[in-house]
Parts: structure tokens; C-alpha cells; sequence
């Protein structure tokens, strides 16, 4: 008896001084993460984890950061804001990280705030709602673009083609609801008048009532559809099958070749705004963007033999902007890595030139959107 | 008007008459065994996933069709042998949660295998959509509206005209008494898993070119195509069929004319009143328990 207890202390103590020892040596960055990997969300939170392993084995390969390794501790909230907030606890609590990048959608991203503005952790969320950042959160950033931004970009294009009569048919998911609340806040401001206002439901088969109805409301000169994942290719189906030839926009969640496969030769003539990351291959050779978004392309189609959607830009573009924060801070001081943070500018990532100050912690402006059209099952850009 | 009173009929009937495929399902196995097959609704999912992943690997699609349809069958045969069989003397109610925890297996066996992506495959016949009195109507309708039309009779034809249907059929009413006079209910409990199974895959083949398919399409259609069965009456075929068109169109009516915002709430509501007044259902069997 006292001579197995005997050893479990020595064993215990010989463990303790090994782990300090090796703490001493090389005491990873750890990058904190809770993402949507699995759940409704899973088509934003699965390429988002995959280009965070993607980028932190080569960060490491290549020596890391500060000449300390980067380690990834990551929790799938099963597109479940609830269980985020469990998980940002436990990431703030136990793993003691250094820095959360992730929070796949706005209602986990939500559940995080409170705590890490509590433990005063830096926080850049991949989610896409302005809430996020505004009003500004002393310790949250975000990459991606505002669903604001995303109605602002298609508005200016329909003014363009002179429609201002448009028909808003939103989802009703959160994306597809705040999407529609920020729409018809800016629909007045610009000068467009929403004749028609429909939903439907992420997981909906059929739209053609709802498609129906907006065809037989008098003045409609365009359909502006906010909404992501499949819903959106359900309604170029329907909208295909009604004969309907009203230009045809969708908001900037749908931007994935996904959305074009499953539409088939009903997304023929769709609009959408979307980042550089998707027409990579047809940008200018001297666009800033050209590097960057080719760059990744490559790297995560060699990987994992997938096409790379703009979500998963998100993970890059928010692991890229604490990395290059910690190497400006020269320390994983928490206040300093924040400081850091908010003084990037002109970071060129896949989402566009990022140029964060104290009152805008996203960084992006309207020149980071374009405008794609599909033709012939592929990208355009819309000049 | 009239055209746009027709658009919502086809919209309505179209997704009808996936929910009654899935409600004809669950008929068959609660007939056979008073249980409520929650799988289900991964049958029909498993329909649309293996018909796109065949024909993605080159399978040729009537070959893609056949094996998306026999697979599932086997499917529903390891799922009565394995968790059904073994917990026979259980009660319904635990059989009932077996089924769920199958769902939830098949449903993330799937979703590892295949992918968290949503799929589809082109229409069987074209997707140039039919012009009737002004609404139009896409082929791939058509095939959904003629398969459970065919599944329809089939199943009458099998239950009302051959032993094997009489066999089931008798043993839902009484098993002791079916085991009595030499029916196989064993064999019987098998035959009705393997059918519903195959009847959900069915549905899901026929159903992806239009409404697409990933590893999660079951829950909702499983969902519908239970209240369908519950709105029919349990245990009729008849039932399931009318119950899955009404549910099918009242979305698509309540869509169109009342809100889009409702039309999820409009049924359900309406099912509600249903049953109220009828409390077995439209078709249900009026069956007084003994004391």
C-alpha cells in the first residue's frame, strides 16, 4: 500500500517538474475556439475549423509565433448558442487561452460577449451580424462583412439598372431575420421602396406561393432574397419554375460554389455581393486581393480536395489578424494583443483591406464587396 | 386568380404527397407493431443520399435508384434484427425511443460518411416546368405524384389480395392469435420494416431533385409525414395518403393567401382541431378498449 502511494507521488512530482519544464521551454500560444462544427450552421463551422488546423500546423512548421508554438483548442457548440457560452467558459476558465478566434454564427457569438468582456480576453468572431460591433465592444472584432453592408451593395447595383420598386423575400432563420431588419432600415435611406415583404423557412421544399404572391403584386421590378444554405437555391428552383423574369438578387450568405451547383441552371442570371475570395482566379494580377485569396484557394483545395467558401476565409482572415497582432505586441499580454488588434491597418486577407480604429472593429468598407453574377454554372464580376 | 389558386394546389400537392410517402410509412410499421417508427424519416433522407452518392461515382441512375432503394430496405432489416427484435418483450413506449436513438445513429453514421453538404441531381425527366391554366408545374412533380399513386394501389392490392398482406394485417389485430393459427410474426415484423423503409427511400429518390438533400432533411419530413399519419388516423393507408395531401396543401394555401410568416403554424393549428373532434384521426378506426 504505502509503496504504490509512494510511487504515485513520485510519479505525480516527476510529471509536474516535466510539464514545467517543457512549459518553460516553449509554452504555446494557445487560440481558443468554439465554432459551429456540426448542426444547421455546419457549413460555416466545418471549413472554419478546417482552415484554423490548416494554418496553425503551417504557422508551427514554419516556427510559429514569437518562437512559441500555436495551439488550437477548439469546441463544437453543435450550432447551439447555449452550449458557446458553456464552452467560452471553459475556454476562458480552464484553457486559460490567450485569444478566442471563432463564434461561427451571431447567436454563439452573442452568448460569448458578456464573458470575455468580463475576463478581458481578446475576441474575433467570424459571425456576421452588425451587433457585433456596434455599439463597439471594447474586447470583440470581427472579419466578416455586416449584413448592412451586404443590402447597401445590392441597393446601389439595382439603382444602377434603375429599379427601386423591389420585393424582399427573407428567411427565417437569425441571418435571414436580421438581414431583413437591417434591410428595411436602409431601404428608406437609399431610396427604395420594399412593394412586398415574404419569408420562408430554412428548411422549406417548395416556394413557389410565396414566389406566386410577389409575382402578382403590381410595380415589383426586382426580388431581393436575404437568407444561406440551401433555401436560397430552393428559390431560384421555384422562382425557375414560375416562368419569373424580375432580376433575382441573394445577399452575400449564399456565396459558395455550392449555391451554383445545387441551383443548377436556375441560378442562370442570379446577383449577389460577395468578397474577392470567390472569383480569386479572375481578379486583376495587380489587385491587392490576388495573392492572398489564390493563396488560400490553393492551400485548402490541396488539403482537403474542396472547394473554399467565404466562411472559412473568415477563420483565415481572423487567425491572420492575431497573428500578426501578437508579433506587433511582441507578447501575449492581453491588453497589448487588443491594442494591437485595433490598430490594424491595411491587412490584405480574403474578406478584403481590413483598417480597424477604437470606433470600428470589423474594418472593412464597401470596396471589400463585389458584385458577381452567374453565367454558364460560373462567376462573374459585375464592374 | 384562378391560375394563382392553382399554383398554390400544385405547390400544396406536390409536397403532400412526400409527406404522405412518409406517412404511409409509418402505417405500415405501427399496423405490424403498434410502434411509431421515428426513423422514418432517415429512410427517406437515406433514399436521396445514396441515390446522389451512386450516381455521383458513376452508377448509372436507374442502378443508383435501385441499390438507394434497396439498401435503406436492408437498412430497416438490421434496425428490426438488431434493436427491435432483441427488446421485443419490452413496451411500445421503449420501443418507440429505440427508433429515435436509431435515428440518431443513421443520421450521424450518415453525416460522417457522406458529409454535412446538401445535394441534388438532376430532375428525372427535365426541369422545364409545365404550363396548366396558367400555373406551372415541373415534371419531377409528376413522377412524385405518380409513384405514390402506384405505391397506393400496390400496398391495397398487397394487403387486400395476397396472404403475406392478410398475414401483417392479422397480426396487428391480434398477434397471439396470428402466431396461433401458424402466422410467422417474427417474420411478419421484418417484412413490415423492410417495406417502410423502402417506401421512405422511395419518397427520398423521388424527392431530392426538387427539394435537394444532406444528412438532416429526415427530421422535418419525418416530422410532417407523422402528422399526416396521426391527422389520417394511425393504422389507415387511406388515411395517410388524404392526411399527407391536406397537410401538404393547407402549408401551401396558408402560405399564399393568409402570410408566409403562418404557414407553418396554419396546419398545425388546423390539425389541432382535427383532432379534437375526431380524435382518431380522419380515417381512424373507432376501437373501444376492454377493461
Amino acid at each position: 500500500m504505502v509503496k504504490k502511494s509512494v510511487l504515485k507521488i513520485v510519479t505525480a512530482a516527476a510529471l509536474a517538474v516535466g510539464t514545467t519544464l517543457s512549459a518553460f521551454a516553449a509554452d504555446p500560444i494557445k487560440i481558443g475556439s468554439v465554432l459551429s462544427v456540426t448542426g444547421p450552421a455546419a457549413f460555416l463551422g466545418d471549413p472554419e475549423l478546417k482552415t484554423l488546423q490548416l494554418y496553425i500546423e503551417k504557422i508551427n512548421k514554419e516556427g510559429g509565433v514569437l518562437g512559441r508554438q500555436l495551439q488550437l483548442v477548439h469546441y463544437d457548440d453543435g450550432s447551439d448558442a447555449g452550449k458557446a457560452n458553456g464552452f467560452a467558459k471553459r475556454l476562458l476558465d480552464d484553457d486559460k487561452v490567450d485569444i478566442i478566434v471563432g463564434g461561427s454564427t451571431t447567436g454563439s457569438t452573442m452568448s460569448m460577449v458578456p464573458l470575455v468582456e468580463k475576463a478581458e480576453v481578446p475576441f474575433i468572431s467570424l459571425a456576421g451580424a452588425v451587433v457585433i460591433v456596434e455599439p463597439v465592444k471594447k474586447w470583440v472584432f470581427k472579419t466578416p462583412h455586416t449584413d448592412r453592408m451586404a443590402s447597401e451593395k445590392v441597393f446601389d447595383d439595382m439603382k444602377k439598372r434603375g429599379l427601386t420598386k423591389i420585393a424582399l423575400f427573407a428567411e427565417t432563420s437569425g441571418f435571414g431575420m436580421s438581414g431583413k431588419k437591417e434591410t428595411e432600415a436602409l431601404a428608406g435611406k437609399m431610396g427604395i421602396t420594399l412593394v412586398a415583404t415574404e419569408t420562408y423557412g430554412p428548411k422549406d421544399t417548395d416556394m413557389t406561393p410565396q414566389l406566386t404572391k410577389i409575382k402578382n403584386t403590381a410595380g415589383v421590378q426586382a426580388i431581393f432574397v436575404f437568407g444561406f444554405g440551401q433555401g436560397p437555391a430552393v428559390v431560384n428552383k421555384s422562382y425557375k419554375q414560375l416562368g419569373l423574369t424580375l432580376p433575382l438578387y441573394h445577399a452575400h450568405g449564399v456565396a459558395s460554389e455550392e449555391f451554383i451547383k445545387l441551383s443548377g441552371p436556375a441560378a442562370e442570371g442570379v446577383r449577389l455581393p460577395a468578397a474577392a475570395l470567390l472569383v480569386a482566379d479572375k481578379l486583376a494580377a495587380n489587385d491587392p486581393q490576388k495573392p492572398v485569396t489564390t493563396a488560400y484557394r490553393k492551400a485548402y483545395n490541396d488539403r482537403y480536395k474542396e472547394d473554399v467558401s467565404t466562411f472559412g476565409g473568415h477563420a483565415y482572415d481572423g487567425l491572420m489578424i492575431a497573428v500578426d497582432a501578437f508579433k506587433r505586441a511582441g507578447s501575449t499580454d492581453k491588453a497589448k494583443v487588443r491594442d494591437a488588434i485595433e490598430a490594424t491597418k491595411g491587412y490584405i486577407g480574403t474578406g478584403g483591406k481590413v483598417n480597424m480604429s477604437a470606433t470600428d472593429h470589423m474594418g472593412l468598407d464597401q470596396t471589400s464587396f463585389l458584385v458577381l453574377e452567374i453565367k454558364n454554372g460560373d462567376w462573374v464580376l459585375v464592374k | 386568380m384562378l391560375s394563382q389558386f392553382l399554383q398554390f394546389l400544385f405547390s400544396g400537392v406536390t409536397v403532400g404527397a412526400t409527406y404522405a410517402l412518409a406517412a404511409l410509412g409509418f402505417t405500415l410499421i405501427y399496423n405490424a407493431s403498434n410502434v411509431i417508427n421515428f426513423a422514418q424519416g432517415e429512410f427517406i433522407m437515406l433514399g436521396g443520399m445514396l441515390a446522389f452518392f451512386f450516381m455521383q461515382s458513376g452508377v448509372p441512375m436507374p442502378l443508383a435508384i435501385l441499390l438507394a432503394i434497396a439498401i435503406p430496405a436492408l437498412v430497416g432489416i438490421a434496425l428490426e434484427k438488431l434493436a427491435i427484435e432483441p427488446a421485443r418483450d419490452a413496451e411500445v413506449v421503449t420501443l418507440i425511443i429505440i427508433t429515435i436513438g436509431a435515428s440518431l445513429v443513421i443520421r450521424g453514421l450518415i453525416q460522417i460518411w457522406l458529409g454535412k453538404g446538401t445535394h441534388s441531381y438532376p430532375a428525372f425527366s427535365g426541369s422545364e416546368p409545365i404550363h396548366i391554366g396558367g400555373a406551372t408545374l415541373l415534371p419531377q412533380s409528376l413522377w412524385v405524384l405518380g409513384i405514390t399513386a402506384l405505391v397506393v394501389v400496390a400496398l391495397w392490392y398487397f394487403f387486400s389480395r395476397t396472404l403475406a398482406g392478410k398475414a401483417i394485417l392479422a397480426t396487428s389485430c391480434n398477434p397471439l392469435a396470428a402466431q396461433l393459427v401458424g402466422i410467422n410474426t417474427q417474420w411478419v415484423l421484418l417484412v413490415s420494416f423492410a417495406l417502410s423503409a423502402a417506401l421512405g427511400a422511395i419518397g427520398g429518390v423521388l424527392l431530392a431533385p426538387i427539394t435537394l438533400t444532406s444528412y438532416d432533411v429526415g427530421i422535418m419530413l419525418g416530422l410532417k409525414g407523422f402528422v399526416a399519419a396521426v391527422v389520417g388516423g394511425l393504422g389507415s393507408g387511406l388515411g395517410a395518403v388524404v392526411g399527407g395531401l391536406l397537410v401538404g396543401i393547407i402549408e401551401a394555401m396558408a402560405a399564399g393567401y393568409i402570410s408566409s410568416a403562418y404557414k407553418d403554424a396554419i396546419p398545425f393549428i388546423l390539425i389541432l382541431f382535427i383532432l379534437f373532434f375526431m380524435p382518431r384521426g380522419i380515417f381512424g378506426a373507432q376501437v373501444t378498449e376492454r377493461v
